[in-house]
């Protein structure tokens, strides 16, 4: 009985996709001066990646940004002004895009919850079959989707309109709130209920006292990455909301073909915020490795 | 314990845990197969003529006939085909070593992955964008260009945006696809890479033989089901090539939507005809490599 797996535990979910596996990487085994041309490398390769944001940000703060300024000849807020004054379109995108991110993470993360216990508790027939079921709704080109849905809709008085845009947005959505479910469930200590009812807590004691405050957490991040999913949607919202549902997406596109290139950036810059602060509380919560369990963001 | 006596009979606390497994899946399978389901059953029908306006309700492989002859569309497919092969690819080769060498970082190593993840969420409407600002011909790199002399204007900076070889369309789906497969990649480094690695230092292996040999298929099986969406992706994306692709031969999924939104209505089924190649070709690339890392693993453990 001598067992001594200390990387996978569950052995449900694999260690390497594990959120958090990444974090866990230890500091201590690797020589602790990495060679120069290393650091180099890695200083370049992240420059690079972050290259194409700076555009967006001097573009942002200039009065007009005429060719060929690389840096603003008159650096301005006039760009943020418009973007954020509480007439402009932006406030409008805003609330539809919340409304819209808030209703497709609670609705997702209600079928989630069950279904996610089963698949990272349980072993039974059928469970690869499910999973390629739920994966492939985030595989298949969005287009297809947005088409095929769209022309129902119309019979049934659902395009044009938020709910029909929920509902299209939780193709995507919900795939990921399950299965990142299952690796909530999968990673938790159940045996602490079992325990608690030994212990003569009622069932439904235990689910919500010991359960509960168990998952939680992880099931927010879960509904979180719902929301984010849904924050980034835009074919799905453009033809099925028919042009009548404007979310930050779809003000950013007709937006950058307006010709601003200050307002653009700044639209921009207004609609990658927020993602970016999720990312830091959902690695907070979930470890580095959490958006690559799931397949990044799409 | 119980591994010892074989049950004879299923228990039949066995069905109706089976039972409840099955209901606790059911939410969530259904909401997803009515909504995904029913737009893949409506694509079918309408492409093979038997709902919808056009064809008149009887079954008809018209829409189909008139992709294979239509010379626009057989380009259009190829060049989608050649965009997400050569996005993949490139974002595996790019991402792997990105892997390798913050792997290889001691200090500063928290620090640089999570740089390196920060356009992981970024929306692909705001990475095109930002793409368009950096490489457009009035964007950033050229003025750089024309402020240092090395090029006289807009029009004289190579076009890489609208490009008929959507070259702008395959640095975008790089820079947002690298970060993706380099955090895959590094964490399967950090939760197996070091021990084997040293095994194999310690019996006398050279750093290419290591690499060779241990770190690279380490990382295949995980890389693989991480490219597979990496193209699945690429190959379906609308908002990328719309903003930043060549308008002719635009890449399918524009020409999708083009054809739906068209006003001619016979065009619709057209439309229908290209969502299914396309589901039908990421679903295939999908059991393919489903069955490939399957075989690889039942072949190695043999």
């Amino acid at each position: 009985m001598t067992h001594i797996e200390v990387g996978d535990d569950t052995g449900r979910w694999p260690a390497a996709t594990r959120p958090g596996a990444a974090a866990a990487a230890t500091e201590a085994d690797r020589p602790s001066r990495p060679r120069a041309w290393v650091v180099l490398t890695v200083t370049l390769l992240l420059a690079l990646l972050l290259l194409p944001l700076v555009p967006l940000v001097l573009a942002s703060l200039a009065d007009a940004y005429f060719y060929p300024q690389v840096l603003p000849e008159r650096w301005s807020s006039r760009a943020w002004q418009v973007v954020l004054d509480p007439g402009s379109g932006t406030w409008a995108a805003l609330r539809d895009t919340v409304t819209i991110g808030v209703s497709v993470a609670v609705l997702s993360l209600v079928v989630a919850v069950p279904a996610g216990r089963v698949l990272g508790t349980r072993r039974f027939r059928g469970r690869r079959a499910v999973e390629l079921l739920l994966l492939l709704p985030v595989l298949v080109p969005a287009v297809a989707v947005a088409i095929g849905l769209h022309v129902v809709f119309l019979r049934l008085g659902l395009a044009g309109g938020i709910p029909g845009v929920v509902l299209v947005h939780l193709v995507p959505a919900t795939p990921y709130v399950v299965l990142l479910s299952a690796g909530v469930f999968a990673n938790a200590e159940l045996a602490l209920e079992e325990q608690a009812r030994a212990l003569g807590a009622s069932a439904w004691q235990a689910q919500r006292h010991v359960t509960l405050r168990l998952v939680a957490p992880g099931l927010a991040v879960a509904a979180l990455f719902g929301f984010l999913v849904s924050w980034g949607q835009y074919v799905l919202t453009l033809v099925v909301g028919g042009g009548r549902v404007v979310t930050l997406p779809i003000l950013l596109f007709s937006t950058a073909s307006g010709g601003d290139a200050s307002i653009t950036a700044a639209t921009a810059l207004f609609h990658a915020l927020p993602a970016l602060v999720l990312l830091v509380v959902v690695s907070r919560v979930l470890g580095t490795g959490a958006f690559a369990s799931v397949g990044g963001m799409r | 314990m119980s591994g010892r006596h074989p049950a004879p009979v299923r228990p039949r606390w066995r069905t109706r845990e089976h039972i409840r497994t099955w209901a606790a899946l059911a939410p969530s399978l259904l909401l997803v197969g009515v909504l995904f389901g029913g737009a893949v059953v409506q694509t079918i029908l309408r492409s093979a003529g038997l709902l919808g306006t056009g064809a008149g309700g009887t079954f008809s492989l018209a829409a189909y006939r008139t992709l294979l002859t239509d010379p626009v569309v057989g380009r259009s497919l190829v060049l989608t085909a050649a965009v997400a092969v050569i996005a993949t690819a490139v974002s595996v080769v790019l991402g792997i070593a990105a892997a390798l060498l913050l792997h290889r970082l001691g200090r500063g190593r928290k620090l640089a992955t999570t740089l390196f993840q920060l356009n992981l969420p970024i929306p692909h409407v705001i990475g095109a964008v930002a793409i368009l600002a950096l490489l457009g011909q009035s964007g950033l790199l050229s003025r750089i260009g024309a402020q240092t002399g090395v090029v006289d204007g807009p029009a004289a900076f190579p076009a890489i945006t609208f490009d008929p070889w959507a070259i702008g369309v395959i640095v975008q789906y790089v820079w947002k696809e690298v970060p993706f497969i380099g955090i895959v990649a590094l964490a399967i480094l950090a939760a197996r890479g070091d021990e084997l690695d040293d095994a194999a230092r310690t019996l006398g292996a050279t750093r290419w033989q290591r690499l060779r040999h241990v770190t690279l298929p380490l990382l295949l099986p995980g890389v693989l089901s991480a490219a597979v969406i990496v193209f699945a992706f690429t190959f379906g994306a609308f908002e990328v090539p719309l903003l930043l692709g060549p308008t002719s031969p635009t890449l399918l999924p524009v020409l999708a939507h083009r054809r739906y939104i068209d006003t001619d209505l016979a065009a619709r089924p057209e439309a229908m005809a290209i969502s299914v190649v396309l589901t039908v070709v990421v679903i295939a690339v999908v059991l393919i490599s489903a069955a490939v890392a399957r075989r690889s693993i039942r072949s190695e453990a043999a």
